[in-house]
């Protein structure tokens, strides 16, 4: 794995807290994403997955922690500012713009990127529309990328789940993210589709975008990220290899319960 | 002249020779009309107005999915404010301003419409600030009560300072003037003679186009693709990076702007404004047009003002002559049978086109549901 040590993290996210009324929903919580990774984040049910993903994209108010992106600090303080400051997210249910074309859908994604005004639009004027094709040629060419190209011009609402899925992708993808998001993208999916959902996203890295990917499949985290971190109940209860992960005894016990472990039995099923 | 028939993209001889088509029929359409009396030359100036707020209405609803029932409050402001720079009222009621402008207000159209975008497009970002959180119905009732609001205001600034005369309303309006020709009076071109109504629908005319075209590229921009996005999902918008609080400002202003221009041209064109002009109900009639043609699209929000501007003229010249032929009196008045069958066209246009008479196309079928579709969509 090109796990690339040295230059600074793409990610770092430190004491993190967020606490819903009684609930401490995230104590203490930090990671470190370098760049070219795959990282994944996963846990049981209300381990916390969701509220971290939520606060790191500016979806929920974080009570502390410190956030730096690409080595220049930034605050999760509102979704689009997250978004413009590179961190580019997928949601768990699926949220397109469904009336819109497909294409369309990439070239919203352009918009953070791009700087044309309303009076601009109005005019037509020769750099609104420079950048306008050149907006069309990038969503073509991502839509190209993630193998949906050919439904270009249907709208979103009628392409098929992972179709809708990899369109989600190609949208993220367009806001030139140094982060790309995923919450649970695997969710739904069939065999088949989540087989050609890993060799998208090892693609993706292979290209040099970073990849925070919350999963409930262990098996797709298992076998495509560089490192993994579980949360249980709010808390960091492991951080490292994947094949460091499913050798702590803590993970056994926060995936099966109870202290009686069935010494390798259960991780030796979630290898691939 | 593809941007007007975009269906007609490949074929741009045939979009030109559809486009001078059209142009001619809309050029011609006073003089069909106008044989039947300047009364249809009238309506069909009310109807280019129509289109113009009915467009400017679509941007809110239709493009950024904001519900907007007070929308006729821009209108009345672009009126007033014409009313107010171009009659004599101001100066007759502020001796200081009268000694000032001795001649009193006349003040050009090309100062006044840009002056009418402007203090609109100032008061949809007013209404717009306060309700950027609220959404669906409660950003319906807001509105509809800024746009009673605005409506009191007009009625009732009689008093201490008479800035509206109140329920009278403002008379002598100058009518529109551009190059030295006035408007109001009947144009010799030598060869024909333009009576002022059919001027007036013209200058209506070249407006509507330059708000169809505004419309048009908006719709193709980043910006008109941004406020598609809040309207289908505010919160993945957001996580696009689509600052959605300026996005729906510039909805309102823009909206607005252009409620303002045609405000500026009825004062121009009646010649007298007065609040009652500015009702509710005037509010639920434009935004009628825009749900009836088609919310979002166009060419249906241009077919839903068109009908529902003209219906009620033919309404009020058919209804009254056809009783007294078959019963020898009026039973049912005009205007009642007119909401009638507006109430009527409603549920039917609910129930068999919930999208409008003219929606959106649709773009593709379920891949899901075609052959080999599924299995080219996982490979």
């Amino acid at each position: 794995m090109s796990a690339a040590a040295g230059d600074a993290p793409v990610l770092r996210a430190a004491g993190v807290n967020k606490r819903f009324g009684g609930l401490q929903a995230l104590a203490d919580v930090g990671v470190t994403i370098r760049r070219g990774q795959i990282y994944g984040l996963i846990g049981p049910n209300g381990a916390g997955k969701t509220t971290f993903f939520n606060v790191l994209t500016g979806l929920y108010t974080p009570d502390s922690g410190s956030f730096e992106l690409g080595g220049k600090p930034y605050s999760p303080s509102e979704p689009h500012k997250v978004a413009e400051a590179g961190i580019a997210r997928t949601f768990q249910n699926i949220r397109l713009f469904p009336e819109m074309t497909a294409l369309e859908n990439v070239m919203v994604g352009r918009h953070v990127r791009t700087r044309a005004t309303a009076l601009g639009a109005v005019l037509r004027t020769p750099s609104q529309r420079a950048e306008e094709k050149a907006i069309r040629a990038r969503a073509l060419e991502l839509l190209d990328y993630v193998g949906i190209r050919r439904y270009a011009d249907f709208q979103a609402r009628t392409l098929a789940y992972g179709d809708q899925r990899r369109l989600e992708i190609a949208r993220a993808l367009a806001t030139d993210p140094k982060l790309l998001a995923l919450d649970e993208p695997a969710a739904g999916m069939n065999a088949t589709e989540k087989l050609s959902l890993r060799e998208l996203l090892s693609h993706i890295r292979s290209d040099g975008t970073t990849i925070l990917l919350i999963e409930h499949d262990v098996k797709l985290v298992m076998g495509l990220c560089d490192r993994v971190t579980v949360l249980d109940y709010g808390k960091i209860i492991a951080e490292g290899t994947p094949a460091e992960v499913q050798r702590n005894s803590a993970v056994i016990v926060a995936y099966l319960g109870g202290a009686q472990t069935a010494t390798g039995q259960p991780a030796a099923q979630a290898v691939p | 002249m593809t941007l007007f028939f975009p269906s007609l993209r490949n074929k741009p001889a045939a979009a030109i020779a559809a486009t001078f088509f059209v142009a001619a029929v809309l050029i011609a359409a006073p003089f069909i009309v106008g044989t039947m009396g300047n009364a249809g030359v009238r309506a069909l100036a009310f109807a280019a107005l129509y289109v113009m707020l009915a467009l400017g209405l679509n941007i809110v609803v239709g493009f950024a999915g904001l519900l907007d029932l007070g929308y006729i409050a821009f209108y009345a402001v672009g009126a007033y404010m014409y009313a107010l720079l171009a009659s004599p009222h101001l100066t007759s009621n502020f001796p200081a301003l009268a000694a000032m402008f001795p001649q009193g207000f006349h003040n050009s159209i090309w100062m006044v419409i840009p002056l009418g975008a402007a203090v609109a497009a100032f008061f949809g970002v007013v209404l717009g600030a306060p309700v950027l959180k609220l959404r669906g119905d409660y950003l319906a009732i807001v509105t509809l009560g800024f746009g009673e609001i605005i409506r009191i205001f007009l009625n009732n600034l009689n008093a201490p300072l008479n800035l509206t005369n109140g329920p009278q309303g403002i008379t002598l309006i100058d009518p529109v003037k551009i190059a030295g020709v006035s408007l109001a009076r009947t144009l010799d071109l030598g060869f024909v003679k333009l009576p002022s109504v059919y001027l007036y629908y013209y200058l209506f005319l070249i407006l509507t186009v330059i708000t169809i075209i505004v419309c048009i590229r908006l719709q193709d921009s980043r910006l008109g693709r941004a406020w598609m996005a809040i309207r289908e999902d505010d919160i993945a918008a957001k996580a696009m990076g689509i600052n959605v609080r300026n996005v729906k400002l510039l909805a309102f202003a823009l909206g607005a702007t252009f409620g303002g221009v045609s405000g500026t041209m009825f004062a121009a064109f009646q010649g007298f404004v007065s609040p009652e002009s500015f009702s509710l109900m005037e509010s639920i009639i434009v935004l009628a047009m825009v749900v009836l043609g088609g919310l979002g699209h166009i060419p249906g929000v241009i077919l839903g003002a068109v009908l529902l501007s003209l219906f009620p003229e033919l309404l009020r010249h058919t209804v009254v002559p056809v009783q007294e032929q078959l019963f020898g009196r009026i039973i049912i008045d005009a205007e009642v049978l007119r909401m009638m069958l507006y109430g009527l066209a409603m549920v039917v246009i609910m129930l068999y086109r919930p999208k409008g008479l003219w929606p959106a196309p649709e773009h593709g079928v379920n891949p899901s549901t075609r052959d080999g579709a599924k299995a080219g969509a996982s490979g």
